[in-house]
């Protein structure tokens, strides 16, 4: 333990963000630092589950205004594995329900002594708000269909751990694009460590203008899966469709979901990604989803030490600068 | 007997066509004379190096009252519209109750009376309660002094209910005013739909579903002879369609406010409340179609669309929030600024779309110097430079995106009937 802590080390004096909103405005740079302190906290985690000294006082709090389990869980495991306290605040059980606006109840939740913000809303921009508005840091844990930063962090920690580098790899993204902040995450994060990524889906949810963003769009899976390295099923957001995208879900499974038959089609090294939680039989199949290329449940042990990560360089002892 | 000398200015009435330096005589309230020289009991204001214009209209300011009184009162409002100079505006519907009776139509202009800033012209609804389902008793409103009818931001969705509206407003000659907005297609919308709102997930509100509606209203006028008038147009398809509408002879209008030929969707990188209104922000080849219109004659008008909103409103999650921005305070610098400065339009065209066209529009007899006209007066002192400052707006509402720019030209001195209402401080 104490040999990871050392190589831990302090905050690099070139990390100078507060907040963690989005992958758009982090450099190559900053994902690497973030990924390699993150394969850090992992050794050191799979060593020893004990805490590690590196965020005692410190207190974080998760402020949901949408259902998350898993983040949520992750989030406040990563927390107190840095010696961290965390509290969790739900807006149905809270005065939101009571008609108290979003600045205040963040505000007033500051207030009590918070070091950091975890948020999730269902509004994209929302976490801006509250960076512009608290003096404590925020991290982004999902913004409508905005960006989920450590979501994409770890999804991209997940590539790296398997195939080495992403400089040069075919990463696609299949399903509800249009709606997915987990997509969006991707796209700036693995763009800037030199993958080329396809978004893949109905011609509702992918349109010509996505490559606008640098990005192939393609409306056939079986004609992308052949020079895929990397496969990323993305769930059907039917809580943030307002019109249905397809005709059914039975329709969409024909074309969309990820079979043992379309399996057979890829490259033998195909590595399987889901940002979960996944509609088995619809995104992807069961058979395929445990399979051997599937890295699903390593995405999730990975969703923790990125969480680890981020937190840390937000909270963290910092190296002093030159001048200062 | 009372006069106003305005000695030296430039004399700027494209009512008739009128743009040199001269004196100009208010006697009891009237224009009296030009080239007048002093004399007698005169109150004598030195306008030299200023411009000397017919009262600054804008017919299209959102007063709240009665109803949202927080956002801004009668009085706030058009104390605002003097500050931004000018002495006439036309106010919305979207009152709480709504403008649909004769007793809030005579509330408003008795309210607007006894406060005695600038004229105030009520634009009344088109439909009972602004729900677009049966014809408000639009004769007894106009007997009550409206000017005009809207359901302002609820577009009127039902085609056959536009057409009777635009019929039966042709025996008072009166314009239809609509938002176009098929809201189908804008639906939880919080701005325009383009690349902007792809990368930042939120959820946008197409151009087409703004000349989907454009593209209904004119055939609709084209087919019963109606006065169409279009609100701030942004899109360019709706600005295409006009000047194709006006070229066939149809009775189309149209104006477009200031946000939408300075600002594109960009802003809402920021997902700063203050670049949300409806129409939404769009992109830059829609603000290049508007600059062109307005260059061609097709955008008749400027206006503001002043819509204040209380800070704890505004100051809410991107879908909370509410669509729109004050405008009264700011638009005649922007016009300054981003339309004449740059060439795109001369004085003369500028200060047309903001006086005697609106004025025709509404049918209101305003908007011109003639001799004998009501002495309504805009003096603009075109080269002062300043910051727009928010917390010096005579508006109950401080929502804008243009805090902290620098503008050139602003209004010096409003006279309202031969009365000087507002003079600037400095």
């Amino acid at each position: 333990m104490t040999g990871e802590i050392n190589e831990i080390g302090l905050v690099p004096a070139n990390w100078t963000r507060r907040h963690l909103l989005g992958l758009e405005d982090l450099s190559a740079e900053e994902i690497t630092l973030i990924l390699d302190k993150a394969a850090v906290f992992k050794r050191a985690m799979a060593k020893d589950r004990s805490r590690l000294p590196l965020l005692n006082g410190k207190t974080c709090v998760t402020l949901f205004f949408e259902n998350s389990t898993r983040t949520r869980t992750s989030f406040s495991l990563a927390a107190r594995r840095l010696g961290a306290d965390t509290v969790d605040f739900s807006a149905s059980t809270s005065s939101v329900a009571k008609g108290e606006t979003f600045i205040d109840t963040a505000k007033n939740i500051e207030a009590m002594g918070i070091d950091a913000v975890i948020v999730r809303h269902h509004t994209p921009g929302a976490p801006q708000l509250l960076a512009d508005n608290l003096r404590c840091g925020v991290v982004n844990a999902g913004d409508g269909a905005h960006e989920h930063p450590t979501q994409g962090l770890l999804d991209i920690l997940t590539i790296r751990e398997r195939k080495g580098s992403l400089e040069g790899l075919t990463v696609a993204m299949v399903g509800d694009i249009f709606h997915s902040r987990t997509a969006r995450s991707n796209i700036w994060g693995l763009k800037k460590l030199g993958a080329h990524v396809i978004v893949c889906g109905p011609s509702t949810l992918v349109s010509p203008r996505w490559a606008e963003l640098g990005v192939e769009y393609s409306y056939s899976l079986d004609a992308i899966l052949p020079r895929v390295d990397v496969l990323n099923l993305l769930r059907i957001q039917f809580e943030r469709q307002y019109t249905r995208p397809f005709p059914s879900v039975r329709e969409y499974a024909h074309l969309y979901a990820m079979d043992g038959a379309r399996l057979a089609k890829t490259k033998p090294d195909i590595l399987i990604l889901a940002p979960g939680p996944i509609n088995r039989g619809v995104e992807v199949t069961p058979d395929v989803a445990d399979g051997t290329q599937s890295a699903i449940l390593e995405q999730v042990t990975n969703g923790v030490a990125v969480r680890m990560a981020v937190l840390w360089l937000l909270l963290g002892a910092r190296e002093m600068m030159n001048d200062e | 007997m009372s006069s106003i000398l305005l000695q030296n200015g430039r004399v700027i009435d494209p009512s008739q066509s009128l743009d040199r330096v001269t004196n100009l005589l208010v006697v009891d309230g009237r224009i009296a004379a030009f080239d007048a020289q002093p004399g007698g009991e005169q109150s004598i204001v030195n306008v030299s190096g200023k411009i000397v214009c017919p009262g600054l209209i804008d017919m299209h300011v959102h007063l709240r009252e009665p109803g949202r009184e927080e956002d801004e009162t009668i009085e706030t409002g058009t104390a605002a519209a003097l500050a931004g100079g000018f002495a006439s505006i036309a106010c919305m519907p979207n009152t709480d109750p709504p403008t649909d009776s004769q007793g809030v139509v005579e509330f408003i202009r008795g309210q607007a009376a006894r406060i005695d800033n600038c004229n105030v012209f009520v634009v009344a609804c088109v439909s009972k309660g602004r729900e677009g389902k049966e014809l408000a008793e639009i004769g007894q409103l106009v007997k009550a002094g409206a000017v005009a009818f809207s359901d302002d931001g609820a577009p009127v969705a039902n085609p056959e209910l536009m057409r009777r509206a635009f019929e039966y407003c042709l025996m008072f000659d009166k314009p239809v005013l609509n938002h176009s907005e098929t809201r189908e297609l804008t639906e939880h919308g919080v701005m325009h739909e383009g690349l902007v709102s792809l990368s930042l997930g939120l959820p946008g509100m197409p151009a087409a579903a703004e000349d989907v509606m454009t593209s209904r209203d004119i055939a609709l006028a084209e087919a019963t002879g109606g006065k169409y008038h279009l609100m701030h147009v942004s899109t360019a398809g709706s600005v295409d369609m006009v000047r194709r509408a006006k070229r066939r002879d149809v009775r189309v209008t149209t104006e477009v406010s200031p946000h939408h030929f300075t600002l594109t969707d960009e802003g809402l990188r920021t997902f700063d409340s203050n670049y949300k209104m409806n129409p939404p922000l769009r992109g830059k080849e829609h603000v290049e179609a508007i600059l062109a219109g307005l260059a061609d004659g097709t955008i008749d008008v400027i206006a503001s669309d002043h819509a204040p909103h209380a800070k704890e409103k505004k100051m809410q999650e991107l879908d909370q929030a509410p669509f729109g921005i004050v405008g009264l305070e700011t638009m005649l610098g922007l016009v300054i600024t981003k339309l004449i400065e740059p060439g795109i339009l001369d004085w003369s065209k500028a200060i047309r779309k903001m006086t005697i066209n609106p004025a025709k529009i509404l049918g209101i007899s305003k908007g011109t110097l003639q001799i004998g006209a009501d002495a309504d007066i805009t003096v603009i002192d075109p080269t002062a430079k300043w910051t727009v400052d928010p917390a010096k707006f005579r508006s109950k509402s401080t929502n804008t995106p243009f805090a902290g720019m620098e503008l050139i030209g602003r209004a010096e001195m409003v006279i309202v009937g031969g009365k000087v209402k507002y003079r600037i401080n400095k």
